[in-house]
């Protein structure tokens, strides 16, 4: 990803962890939309499967823009972060 | 050239600059008519579902499709036919029904917590074990998938002929839905993107 993620104006957080598909891209989408136009929310989620899934939706929909993708371990668990703008 | 031929060319090419005119906007008017048509038969945001099946795991996965779809910000629509008609139960009566009816209403699920699965039911035991493996991994149940599509605004429409033939009232349905048959579904599969059948 050619975006520093580290330097990213995140305006919100939302943690899916432990939920599965389609749950973590629902609440995503839930969240997003109480946002501001240009702002960015972060995804935290230990859904393997959102990775594509994100990727998807930004494919799909006119309404978010995917800035980002990152993966950390913690705790012998892999977290999928996903930083999703909107942008209408 | 004399100023007299000049003068004739000149009325000649303003009545062929007009009669050019006049047929382009023909043409432009004949173009947008034609392109207005082809709008209208483009597909648009949209997927059509039909659920024909009644089993657990295959209901599941009609509406996380559907919730997902809806989720990308697609308008969704779920056509249940059939044994998909179980899907939107919520509650078995059995009072003003025939002797067949009242034998197809007692072996159906009353609601969507009697469904099985489509494969190694064993009389509903493999029905538990999977909701209890579901619930395990932290997977959204049937239920709450069904609700969660109910207030993203997926349309849920039930076919009026096979809910006639299998002798379920009406108000064995969910209230919120809509009734329809093969025009209903196929008015929306024709102008969506995607249409599956399960």
């Amino acid at each position: 990803m050619s975006v520093d993620l580290s330097t990213l104006t995140v305006t919100r957080e939302l943690d899916v962890t432990g939920l599965k598909c389609p749950m973590p891209l629902v609440k995503a989408r839930q969240e997003i939309a109480s946002l501001a136009i240009g702002d960015v929310l972060k995804v935290i989620s230990t859904d393997r499967g959102s990775v594509k899934d994100f990727q998807g939706w930004a494919k799909a929909a006119t309404q978010v823009e995917l800035v980002g993708q990152s993966e950390e371990s913690v705790d012998g668990k892999t977290l999928y972060i996903h930083f999703i703008r909107r942008l209408r | 050239m004399n100023t007299a031929m000049l003068a004739v060319d000149q009325t000649g090419a303003r009545s062929n600059i007009h009669a050019n005119g006049q047929a382009l906007s023909e043409r432009v008017a004949a173009l947008e008519a034609q392109l207005a048509a082809i709008q209208n038969r483009l597909p648009k945001d949209k997927v059509t579902i039909v659920v024909f099946s009644g089993d657990l795991d295959r209901v599941l996965a009609a509406f996380v499709i559907a919730s997902g779809a809806a989720t990308l910000g697609q308008e969704v629509a779920m056509f249940f036919t059939f044994w998909g008609l179980n899907a939107l139960r919520r509650q078995r009566k059995l009072q003003g029904k025939k002797l067949t009816e009242k034998m197809m209403a007692l072996m159906s699920p009353a609601d969507t917590r009697g469904m099985g699965v489509s494969k190694l039911n064993f009389f509903g035991a493999g029905a538990v074990m999977l909701r209890q493996m579901m619930k395990e991994k932290n997977v959204s149940s049937l239920e709450e998938l069904i609700e969660l599509c109910a207030g993203m605004g997926v349309k849920m429409v039930s076919c009026e002929m096979s809910r006639d033939v299998m002798g379920i009232a009406p108000e064995e349905l969910r209230p919120d839905i809509e009734v329809g048959g093969v025009a209903a579904y196929l008015a929306d599969a024709l102008e969506s993107k995607v249409t599956l059948f399960i």
